[in-house]
């Protein structure tokens, strides 16, 4: 479960203020708006990495306004994907356990459950350079995933993607947060994706988050 | 018939404008004329030193040992400058590449001092810091009589003044390195449940290797062609802190024009070197 309480958060030229929304445990919200309002940095607030002004965001029943990015086990996804040069995508994988001090075995049977999950086991041992867009989007999401986070957050995951691909992508990220069970927020200004997708849709408008109701209006509160 | 007429004029002048007389060659030739002559400079003074020295005499100058204990010292004396000046820098131009701090822009600023300063002028300040009593206490007494280590007028001088500008010249490519690797990995990383410092050890160091050699390399080639500092901090003393920078300076002095050119050809071997291995890095720095 995510809420976000009264937040207020302020990046470059445009600031948001007393935003509130929740998310129930294992609901897959959208979040829709049009580019440039400040979806990412909402995004980037609920993992830590921008800086809230006020107000608060609660995972799970903890207060993690102010956790480190690293201790609110939030999986992130970020538009540009972020890949590590350096690694292979088995490297991806298992990079979150080892931090964790996973056993050898456990890592290794992880990123094989992953690879199989994501349909990405025939690329393991490559690096990441080379890996075309949906398969790189397979390894910034499995990288996310590996960790058995308790929320998922991806920012435009489909945007970068031709249509054959997204709409395979589409049905992954729908069957993969299911079977991870992991709450699950995810961006887009795309209404087709939100309908395919959400249990829930929230809409950012004039700096606030408005529930859609309607056909995908779901759960959420 | 007026439609006709324009429509003939329009054709007319679409005709002329169909000539051919723009031409990309005065553009080539300013160009590349302002620019040869620089080139030009540098391949004639080599070319002259070239015909200056004799191979026997190239061989004379260096068989002596007093510009062998030179060559020695100034291959360790960089090389330990080097080391302490990437040491010193990677962590230093991560700090300029990533964060915006208080004081950022000062500390910026006395980073780029060594660079503008008059080389005696540092040498000078060097001496002075060391000699200067603080409230009775003195770094070089206190290094002396203390550490058992003394620093002014010895090999360590040497060093010191070297990393003095060398390191200056490695904070700023660390920080053009660190500046072209995306901060963003780190991030993500940081999410995966990284500290900072992991998510610097682990994400962007590996992508900063090249970096780091360039860094170390340039600092080298600095640390090769530095005199001033030295002949103030470290003295000119032979077989005790003569580099070949100053055994240029020596030879020069006592007017043995033909031992101070074959050092210097040396020298210009050795920069040379430098210039490949970077050359064949293919770092961004000349990008």
């Amino acid at each position: 479960m995510i809420e976000i309480k009264d937040l207020s958060l302020s990046a470059g030229d445009f600031s948001l203020s007393h935003l509130n929304f929740r998310i129930e445990s294992g609901q897959y919200a959208v979040l829709m708006g049009k580019t440039g309002r400040g979806k990412t940095t909402i995004l980037e607030s609920i993992c830590g990495l921008r800086r809230v002004e006020s107000g608060t965001i609660t995972i799970y029943g903890k207060n993690v306004t102010n956790w480190l990015p690293a201790d609110r086990d939030v999986g992130y996804v970020p538009q540009d994907l972020a890949l590590f040069p350096t690694f292979t995508v088995r490297g991806h994988l298992e990079f979150a356990l080892r931090l964790r001090n996973w056993s050898k075995p456990s890592i290794a049977d992880r990123s094989q459950q992953l690879a199989e999950q994501l349909g990405i086991r025939h690329l393991l041992d490559r690096k990441i350079t080379g890996l075309s867009g949906g398969e790189s989007q397979r390894v910034a999401l499995g990288r996310a995933l590996s960790f058995y986070p308790t929320v998922l957050l991806l920012d435009e995951p489909l945007s970068a993607l031709d249509s054959d691909t997204r709409s395979e992508m589409q049905d992954l990220l729908k069957s993969i947060t299911k079977l991870n069970e992991v709450t699950t927020l995810h961006i887009t200004h795309n209404q087709e994706e939100a309908a395919a997708l959400a249990d829930c849709s929230f809409e950012l408008r004039d700096g606030k988050v408005e529930r859609l109701t309607g056909m995908s209006a779901g759960k959420c509160q | 018939m007026t439609d006709h007429l324009v429509s003939s004029g329009k054709s007319q002048q679409r005709g002329e404008g169909h000539r051919r007389r723009r031409s990309d060659v005065p553009f080539f030739v300013v160009m590349g004329g302002i620019s040869s002559c620089f080139v030009l400079l540098i391949i004639l003074l080599l070319l002259a030193d070239l015909r200056f020295a004799s191979i026997a005499e190239f061989k004379t100058a260096l068989l002596k040992p007093e510009i062998q204990f030179a060559f020695q010292l100034t291959i360790l004396s960089c090389t330990v400058a080097a080391l302490l000046s990437i040491w010193v820098a990677t962590p230093l131009g991560y700090l300029l590449s990533r964060y915006r701090f208080p004081g950022r822009t000062f500390i910026d600023t006395i980073v780029d001092i060594p660079i503008v300063l008059p080389p005696l002028v540092l040498g000078l300040s060097l001496l002075i810091l060391f000699h200067q009593p603080f409230f009775g206490w003195e770094i070089e007494k206190w290094m002396r009589d203390t550490v058992g280590f003394p620093i002014t007028y010895r090999w360590p001088a040497v060093v010191l003044a070297q990393f003095s500008v060398a390191c200056a010249f490695a904070v700023r490519t660390m920080r053009v390195t660190f500046d072209q690797i995306d901060p963003r990995a780190e991030d993500v990383a940081r999410t995966l449940g990284c500290s900072r410092g992991q998510a610097f050890l682990q994400i962007a160091f590996p992508q900063a290797w090249r970096g780091m050699i360039a860094a170390t390399t340039i600092a080298w080639a600095r640390a090769l062609g530095e005199f001033g500092p030295i002949l103030v901090f470290a003295g000119a003393t032979r077989m005790r802190t003569e580099v070949l920078s100053t055994t240029v300076f020596l030879e020069l002095s006592i007017g043995n024009l033909d031992a101070a050119v074959a050092v210097s050809l040396l020298m210009v071997a050795m920069a040379v070197v430098v210039l490949v291995v970077l050359r064949l890095l293919g770092t961004g720095l000349t990008s």
